[in-house]
């Protein structure tokens, strides 16, 4: 799938590790010890059903969704899925100003269903 | 939880002073802003994945006046949650999709 030259790039945490040794006095692996204890302490809270909310990026929000009908797609059968917590991601105004004042939107791809079907 | 909590958090956990704590999560999310208004994608193992995404313009309505209204096309973020924290969100230990 042609993907544009400006999302060729992924970010990990190597690279956070990156800003925080740059920035801050410590060494790659107090730096890295420091970035995996952020995001376990936010995983601690979502699994408790805790809402996170990080002003000027988003909210991260664990939603009850309810048992349903759905159908596999492959056999065609009807199946029920079962209730379920679910975490989504809801950015912040800042964010998105942020991202619109610094990117033209044909330059990025478009949301489409294939979105769904991504491997982590 | 606030980003304040967070940080206050990270400062008792790790025994820092809680101005060092708040460097490093004003680091980690503005790097990942930054990353994003680049155009870049984000992946953190066993958290999740962020990218954007274009949406296209279409004519909506204003709900309160009923005018036509152009909505210019835009760009968002999208997050992808992680298979491990999809689990422990939903508090299963298999995974089920």
């Amino acid at each position: 799938m042609p993907e544009s030259a400006a999302a060729s790039r992924t970010m990990t945490k190597a690279d956070l590790v990156e800003r925080v040794y740059d920035n801050v006095g410590f060494s790659k692996k107090e730096a890295l010890e420091l970035i995996d204890a952020v995001f376990e302490t936010m995983r601690e809270a979502l699994e408790r059903g805790e809402k996170i909310k990080v002003s000027g990026f988003g909210n991260f929000v664990v939603r009850q969704k309810s048992a349903r009908r759905g159908r596999n797609p492959q056999t065609n059968e009807s199946i029920v899925i079962e209730p379920r917590r679910v975490l989504t991601f809801k950015p912040s105004q800042v964010l998105k100003t942020a991202i619109n004042g610094s990117l033209r939107a044909e330059d990025v791809p478009a949301a489409g269903p294939d979105d769904m079907f991504d491997e982590e | 939880m606030t980003k304040s909590e967070l940080i206050s958090l990270i400062a008792t956990q790790r025994s820092l002073p809680r101005a060092t704590a708040e460097e490093v999560v004003n680091l980690i999310f503005d790097g990942m802003k930054s990353a994003l208004c680049h155009g870049e994608r984000i992946e953190i193992r066993g958290f999740g994945s962020f990218r954007v995404r274009r949406y296209d313009g279409y004519v909506g309505r204003n709900p309160k006046t009923n005018s036509l209204i152009q909505v210019r096309p835009k760009v968002l973020p999208v997050f992808k949650v992680g298979k491990t924290l999809r689990r422990r969100v939903n508090g299963s230990s298999a995974d089920t999709n």
